[in-house]
């Protein structure tokens, strides 16, 4: 994967150029192009780089014959007299264990009637990888729990089938089991969860669920409203979008409650001497901070708002009481 | 001029694979063009042996060998065709179809490429890659980690690494030292397991919090993965523990929802308002971090150091809030 020069990159796609055009008779410029992922014009110049190949001595009868009429005229190739090159070249390394390692990701998120077509293929191309494939074993791909993962077939089949859902949701905030119909929108990955995406019929607002925290669900026979149309979320900036006017409060972190900058989007982050930081963060619901302050005992303080930093002294006040 | 020196790779790659036996270094210079056109014995050397490191970098099989004892200094190369050549592969049409899938799963530029070369392998092997939709979900490996390849690459030639790595407590990142043994992808995150080198120990870093670039600081070869090396056992820390213990907890009537679903034991009404839970847990200041974000809703039973954990948290917090006012 070290970058490969041009010239490396040119005799790999031609050891395998040739193998496929033989095998085939006469081939289109532009079916080539588009089978080796590659532009008409690269198919040109690597045939004119095959013209002047072929078994040493490279006399009149040794060269790899190209039918230079239907190339120049017609822009077929037709390609002969290189029967020593019929098969491409192995799988090396790379290409074998990424092949493989795509091939256990897909089984890993098969349903039963697929895995055996996957399982078969499997089979047949770590036989042809041979020790190439070796390296695969080094990468695991550890499966998801088994719940979680018939939980994300079932809404997936929600999804297609654009049927509404209801769900039974642990509010992990909220501390809370509610019941509500939604609108499933997509069963998409952020952060190591996985989530549904979907319109909330109780809120009347877009939601996002996530799997471990869905009791049960139900796929109903009612379809969807308007509101799945709605584009997919984009999650790689993460799932914790407060709004822009949400409160905004501000942590004294110590150097052990530097991960709450790492897991939640800090508007500002300020490094103190001690190693620790302070940071602003917006906060949708203010039960969270305060269960999120709770947690995090002395190794933080909030520095405002003043008002919730009393609240939860309260709490841990009337906490410990309990214990007295 | 790099299509000539296509031409030229290629030239010396037929010569190798028809020849019947080792092809002495003299004869090529005779055959290829361009060693023939080579000004002094030295530039020839200079371009044949660059020439076998770009053939070898494609994974072509150069042999050498063939000491004649008649021709002394006669060292030559081959390519055998059975190391060379893929072996048959007859997919059927879903099969066929499988292996366009699979070829999506990776995001990674290096990687997505390599796919695609053994693609266009596998089509000029004579299989139609069919990449019409199947009935199969389309994973996606996790694709946000710029040092995967890095570490894929050096897993795969056993090359030692040093890389910088954040961890949650240091304000900066620290240098480590790394034989990886292997990569493992859990819930949608890489990880690199392998021997720390300066820990003397087993260790396992999530790639991204792997700053910068990774160093590749070994030859190919340079260490053995320990005989037996179970990949997926070293990850251990990676899925939830085994519950070893238990708690008991008091908890308010209807709150605690996560707690009360995870429970073994669930007695309603011991006092007015209060039910008794049994929860199985590992790791006790995991079980603290969750207990005491229940505030006065959750109060400990058993076992003490648990209750002392929560307790001590609980007065961090008070005082915490004092230091600050």
């Amino acid at each position: 994967m070290s970058a490969p020069s041009s010239a490396r990159d040119q005799v790999n796609r031609l050891l395998a150029l040739v193998p496929y055009l033989q095998g085939r008779g006469a081939v289109r410029v532009d079916e080539a192009a588009r089978d080796f992922g590659v532009s008409p014009r690269t198919i040109r110049r690597d045939i004119n780089v095959l013209l002047f190949c072929g078994l040493p001595g490279l006399g009149m009868g040794d060269l790899i014959d190209i039918d230079f009429e239907a190339f120049e005229g017609e822009d077929v190739i037709r390609l002969s007299n290189a029967d020593y090159l019929t098969r491409p070249l192995r799988l090396d390394t790379t290409e074998a264990a990424a092949l493989v390692v795509g091939l256990r990701a897909l089984l890993e998120g098969s349903g039963a009637p697929e895995r055996e077509v996957v399982e078969r293929t499997l089979r047949k191309v770590e036989e042809a990888a041979g020790e190439a494939a070796g390296i695969a074993n080094q990468v695991e791909l550890l499966p998801e729990d088994a719940a979680e993962h018939a939980l994300r077939e079932r809404l997936g089949t929600a999804v297609a089938q654009r049927r509404q859902v209801r769900l039974s949701h642990r509010s992990a905030v909220r501390d809370e089991v509610t019941s509500r119909v939604v609108d499933p929108i997509a069963v998409t990955g952020s952060g190591g969860h996985t989530y549904l995406d979907a319109w909330c019929q109780l809120v009347e607002d877009r939601r996002l669920f996530r799997l471990d925290r869905i009791a049960d669900a139900e796929i109903l026979d009612t379809a969807v409203t308007e509101h799945a149309e709605l584009p997919p979320l984009d999650l790689a900036q993460g799932i914790f979008r407060p709004a822009p006017d949400a409160l905004l409060a501000t942590l004294r972190l110590t150097s052990s409650a530097r991960w709450v900058s790492e897991y939640f989007p800090v508007e500002s982050a300020v490094e103190e001497a001690d190693g620790g930081l302070t940071v602003e963060l917006r906060v949708g619901d203010p039960s969270w901070l305060v269960r999120l302050m709770l947690r995090l005992g002395g190794s933080a303080t909030l520095v405002s708002p003043a008002s919730l930093a009393e609240e939860i002294s309260a709490t841990a006040e009337q906490a410990l009481a309990r214990y007295l | 001029m790099s299509a000539r020196k296509s031409e030229r790779l290629v030239n010396l790659l037929i010569t190798l694979l028809v020849a019947r036996g080792y092809v002495p270094k003299d004869r090529l210079r005779q055959v290829i063009p361009d060693y023939r056109d080579a000004a002094t014995e030295e530039s020839f050397e200079k371009m044949f042996e660059r020439d076998k490191d770009d053939l070898r970098a494609l994974g072509v099989p150069i042999e050498v060998g063939g000491f004649d004892p008649l021709f002394e200094d006669e060292q030559g190369y081959r390519i055998v065709r059975s190391a060379f050549e893929l072996p048959e592969i007859d997919l059927e049409a879903d099969e066929a179809a499988v292996i366009g899938l699979a070829a999506r799963v990776w995001q990674q530029a290096g990687l997505a490429s390599a796919t695609t070369d053994a693609l266009r392998k596998l089509r000029a092997a004579g299989v139609e890659v069919d990449r019409s939709a199947l009935d199969v979900a389309q994973p996606q490996l996790a694709n946000d980690e710029p040092a995967f390849e890095a570490f894929w690459q050096a897993v795969s030639a056993r090359r030692p690494v040093s890389f910088s790595y954040r961890s949650t407590r240091a304000a900066t990142p620290a240098v480590r030292r790394l034989e990886p043994w292997g990569v493992v992808s859990y819930r949608s995150r890489w990880y690199a397991v392998g021997h720390d080198l300066d820990r003397g120990e087993q260790r396992l870093f999530r790639l991204s919090r792997v700053v910068g670039d990774v160093e590749l600081t070994g030859p190919p070869g340079s260490f053995t993965v320990p005989e037996g090396t179970d990949i997926r056992a070293l990850t251990g820390l990676l899925a939830p523990e085994t519950p070893e213990r238990t708690a008991v907890v008091r908890v308010r009537e209807a709150r605690a929802v996560a707690l009360r679903h995870r429970a073994a034991q669930q007695t309603h009404g011991v006092e007015p308002g209060w039910d008794r839970l049994e929860v199985g847990f590992a790791r006790t200041e995991t079980l603290v971090d969750e207990l005491v974000s229940y505030g006065p809703d959750v109060v400990v039973e058993s076992p003490a150091d648990l209750r002392d954990g929560v307790v001590a948290r609980l007065r961090g917090t008070l005082s915490g809030a004092a230091g600050a006012a």
